[in-house]
């Protein structure tokens, strides 16, 4: 089954767009938006509105038809097995299953004074509208901030009787993070709590293939938040309960 | 702006309760803060007397000195600079140099007493006539064209982490019609214990504020200023670790408006609430001597809690704000106190509460030029729903006398705004205050209606909370979750280690400048 847009005909392939370029505006820059368009393989392509932001930037409206199709039958998507539960369903998620409070431990470990990271993950407004760990009412969070060292982090950690354990590490030069992020784990084997609470890792350098290499439950690259790890967090906890009943 | 008679029938007496609620309220608060110091407040009054640029590994002189002093902060770290110009006999950039190259001037042995307070005045009469002279630029320039002020002043952010990329946005946008530019900072800088030197280019989602960042900006936009015929306004962020060294930098460099809030940091930036209460004193006595025009936070009680449920935690926000401003000596006129269009669009007669709750912010501050912020919470990837949403924001703006407002964007939810967004925004913003010019004169409301009514419980509400504040104290208040529903401890947080109870023979050249120009205390 093959497939176009529709505007207002059967496929009539026709898209709207609206872009600036930075030339001053003119029939000339019109002329000149319109030939893009074309070149981005739209057939028929129309300039409708064309605007000056500055001497130097001019805003275009778009009209094009595109010949493009796509067969639908050959579209492949898999809802991913980890999707992300809303925080509201993660609250949800822990009531039902864990019947109570998860304790949440985070911090920016080492010479990392960079708390971004674990911020946007914990602090109650979270980050870019996805609000942080403190605002879940089924758990309960220590964010203890930056260059923390790894034995206060898991000491604190068996004194709250962590369920899980968030390090963050931005600076990555040298790959001092994962010297740091390795003593956490040597620590913790040392100190018997590995197994015991989930070891998690994050920060703009990291990911999940690297987190478990070194030992840790999982890792969150860029692009991730709170729902994310809290999701990760309940689903593992309850995982782990029920493979123990 | 003044409201004779309350459209709404707000009850004048219930708002003086208000009133001389938050006054009980902030009482012991402001008894605390008179009595201590901090080390951004002393690295703020370094600054202020000459104290700039930083060493090869880029900690700033105020920092090193701060770090010289170490607990001799609490008597005051100005005699220990001003100490060192007079026995070295340098002028402040010298001295900056040798401080940078590893000078300890905490170590030197004070001078005569005498010399150090003739220095002192002689720095503080060269900062009062920069900070008048930058007064008197602004003032001057309003005047010139002054047919140009739109009311309410439109606002913008640019946010791309090179100041140089910024320059031509905030350029872009001021040419459209944006009246007031503010340069978001990048993520991590309010816990910076630190102001980071020299011009950036690389932030993320904002860029560092810098003294040269701001130097930057400010001749960009006065390009501008001349080219238009209009005066542009700069705005940054006074908040964070660094406040009182913000509020410096921008009443040196000219910028005309600071976010400052007095408990944001404390709820949303997790910073120390004594660190924070004494820091925001400082910094808006500053903001006051530079006639900057402060832009408080409330907005953010709306993004974490619900907007109908907790309208009446803003005004009581509203109501402490602008009592501590006035401890710090600042007028009505600049204290922009904030507040939102947060309501979920989905709830019935939103529309009806937000314009309820519009006028009656503009009722009860009349003299104040109100920060109004648009719809960010409920804005999602549908940009033409969001363009909507924001065309009621900016007709409720204008039908209540907003006196800042904030232009949402289409793309909210999405990305930092394109060039386009900001565009698409100006143009609506100014559609809409155009063909609804003389609206607000010409609307009455239903007396005992949906939004009288409205009003009038918010107002019952803030009542309440001030009283359940008054109670507690404002300290056990915030530490029980009584805003935000955010509980913070007394002595937790970032930044309770740099606060320093005020030794006594304190001496701070800059302070008491500052208070006798603002007539605050005693």
């Amino acid at each position: 089954m093959f497939i176009k847009p529709y505007g207002d005909t059967s496929d009539d392939g026709a898209v709207q767009l609206s872009f600036t370029l930075p030339i001053k505006n003119s029939g000339r820059a019109k002329e000149a938006a319109r030939l893009y368009v074309q070149k981005l393989g739209f057939k028929k392509a129309e300039v409708v509105h064309a605007e000056a932001l500055s001497e130097d930037f001019t805003f275009f409206v778009a009209y094009g038809k595109t010949d493009i199709s796509l067969d639908y039958s050959k579209v492949e998507y898999a809802e991913a097995v980890d999707k992300s539960m809303s925080m509201d369903e993660v609250n949800e998620f822990i009531k039902t299953h864990l019947k109570r409070k998860l304790v949440v431990v985070g911090a920016c470990t080492g010479t990392d004074a960079h708390t971004v990271g674990i911020d946007a993950i914990m602090n109650m407004k979270g980050y870019n509208h996805h609000f942080g760990l403190e605002r879940y009412p089924m758990l309960e969070t220590y964010n203890l901030g930056s260059q923390v060292p790894n034995e206060k982090l898991l000491e604190f950690a068996k004194k709250v009787k962590a369920d899980a354990v968030l390090v963050s590490q931005i600076v990555t030069q040298k790959d001092v993070h994962i010297k740091n992020l390795t003593e956490l784990i040597e620590l913790a084997e040392a100190e018997k709590v590995r197994g015991k609470m989930l070891l998690i890792m994050g920060g703009p350098r990291v990911n999940n293939k690297l987190a478990k290499e070194l030992g840790y439950d999982a890792g969150f690259g860029s692009g991730t938040y709170a729902d994310h790890v809290a999701t990760f967090v309940a689903k593992k906890l309850y995982e782990r309960m029920t493979g123990k009943k | 702006m003044t409201t004779a008679k309350s459209k709404l029938g707000l009850s004048k007496q219930k708002i003086d309760k208000a009133r001389a609620l938050a006054l009980e309220i902030t009482a012991p608060v402001q008894d605390y803060i008179d009595k201590h110091t901090t080390v951004t407040i002393e690295r703020a009054t370094l600054r202020l007397l000459g104290a700039d640029g930083a060493n090869a590994d880029g900690v700033p002189v105020p920092n090193l000195v701060a770090a010289q002093c170490g607990d001799r902060l609490a008597g005051g770290a100005a005699a220990f600079y001003l100490n060192a110009l007079v026995k070295l006999d340098k002028t402040p950039a010298a001295l900056n140099k040798e401080i940078e190259k590893g000078l300890n001037i905490a170590s030197l042995e004070l001078t005569d007493n005498k010399r150090i307070q003739a220095k002192a005045a002689e720095i503080v009469k060269g900062l009062d006539a920069r900070i008048a002279g930058n007064v008197a630029h602004r003032n001057a320039k309003l005047k010139q064209y002054k047919d140009k002020v739109k009311s309410p002043l439109i606002y913008v952010i640019v946010a791309t982490g090179n100041i140089y990329e910024d320059v031509k946005q905030a350029q872009a946008a001021a040419l459209q019609g944006a009246d007031i530019i503010a340069v978001i900072r990048t993520t991590a800088q309010s816990l910076l214990d630190y102001v980071p030197y020299g011009a950036t280019t690389e932030g993320f989602g904002g860029t560092y504020a810098t003294q040269e960042n701001f130097r930057i900006m400010r001749a960009a936009l006065d390009e501008i200023v001349e080219k238009e015929g209009r005066y542009i306004r700069l705005v940054n962020y006074c908040s964070g670790l660094c406040m009182p060294e913000i509020a410096a930098m921008g009443a040196l460099e000219r910028l005309d408006m600071m976010l400052n809030d007095s408990m944001y940091g404390i709820l949303f930036r997790d910073i120390n609430m004594y660190r924070t209460f004494t820091d925001q004193f400082f910094s808006r006595m500053i903001n006051t001597a530079a006639d900057i025009i402060i832009n408080t936070g409330e907005d953010n009680y709306l993004t974490t809690s619900d907007a109908v449920e907790k309208a009446h935690t803003v005004l009581a926000s509203q109501f402490l704000n602008e009592r501590f401003a006035y401890n710090a000596g600042m007028p009505a006129r600049l204290m922009g106190l904030g507040h939102a269009f947060e309501i979920n669009p989905e709830v019935k007669n939103g529309f009806l509460y937000e314009y309820a709750q519009a006028q009656m912010a503009r009722e009860i501050f009349p003299e104040h030029p109100l920060k109004y912020m648009p719809p960010t919470k409920f804005m999602t990837g549908d940009i033409f729903k969001g363009l909507t949403m924001n065309t009621l924001f900016n007709f409720v703006s204008k039908a209540t006398g907003q006196g800042i407002h904030l232009l949402g964007m289409l793309t909210e939810a999405i990305h930092t705004p394109y060039l386009q967004d900001r565009h698409l925004a100006i143009a609506n913003a100014l559609y809409v205050h155009n063909t609804m010019a003389d609206f607000m004169n010409d609307i009455e409301f239903k007396k005992d209606g949906i939004m009288a009514r409205r009003a009038r419980l918010v107002v019952d509400e803030t009542i309440q909370m001030l009283s359940d504040v008054k109670k507690r104290g404002l300290f056990s208040a915030i530490e029980t979750g009584m805003f935000a529903e955010i509980k913070r401890p007394r002595d937790g947080g970032k930044g309770f280690d740099g606060v320093y109870e005020k030794a006594p023979g304190y001496y701070n050249p800059v302070e008491t400048y500052l208070k006798k120009k603002l007539k605050v205390g005693k």
